[in-house]
């Protein structure tokens, strides 16, 4: 298992390589990036702020419990925090596993938890002034399907 | 304690994080003498729908007892990923 939550850019393909190539007997490998949207094309810049020591303890702590169901061979997350530009990258999360069912479901699971469950907040910084990205009702009704 | 303030919780109390002393029972009557101390606190804790608290950095309730906690954290929902 690898944890980071950084301020720095990373490189998710060498990251993906790295991983992949730790797990060579895991026979599938799923990874997710999530990037800065800017669906209007007003966005400046995204302000990614997060809670130092609790981040890493609620997803350690998100990751064992995706170990705990799903038989995982590895599991990758880094999370970036601070000010991020327009289709930056902001995380990703790989998992390997012998087959793809799992791998597949413990990213969707290690998703929605890092959406609702770690403690980053987003603001948006536009052309119009600053907004805090509200949570959807969707991303916690999207916990119970775990 | 410490008590941290993040995101626009942060941004309405003017502060990141600050020592409280209290002899608050349970996170609600921590939240009640906050209120009662100036319209800036008043505010940022007028509605908790709107807010989460952590106690030594664990998700935790309103009504969870203080004894023994070190750092109370509120902070609204959380938006990773």
């Amino acid at each position: 298992m690898r944890l980071s939550v950084q301020e720095t850019a990373f490189d998710a393909g060498a990251e993906l390589n790295a991983f992949s190539a730790g797990v060579a007997g895991a026979g599938a490998v799923v990874s997710f990036t999530g990037i800065v949207r800017d669906s209007d094309g007003t966005l400046s810049a995204m302000e990614i702020e997060h809670y130092p020591g609790m981040t890493e303890a609620a997803i350690a702590a998100i990751i064992a419990q995706a170990q705990t169901r799903w038989d995982l061979a590895d599991v990758l997350v880094i999370h970036r925090y601070g000010k991020l530009e327009p289709s930056a990258q902001i995380m990703m999360v790989a998992t390997a596993a012998r087959h793809r069912v799992a791998a597949f479901e413990a990213a969707e699971f290690l998703m929605d938890y890092l959406k609702s469950r770690a403690p980053f907040w987003k603001k948006e910084i536009g052309r119009d002034g600053t907004t805090w990205v509200d949570a959807k009702d969707e991303d916690e009704s999207a916990l119970k399907r775990w | 304690m410490d008590v941290l303030y993040f995101a626009w919780v942060r941004e309405r109390i003017g502060l990141p994080r600050e020592r409280v002393e209290t002899t608050a029972p349970t996170v609600m009557a921590l939240i009640a003498e906050l209120m009662a101390r100036e319209e800036r606190y008043a505010l940022a804790f007028s509605d908790l729908k709107s807010l989460r608290v952590a106690l030594d950095q664990k998700l935790s309730s309103f009504d969870a007892p203080l004894a023994g906690v070190r750092e109370v954290a509120f902070f609204p929902p959380m938006t990773g990923g």
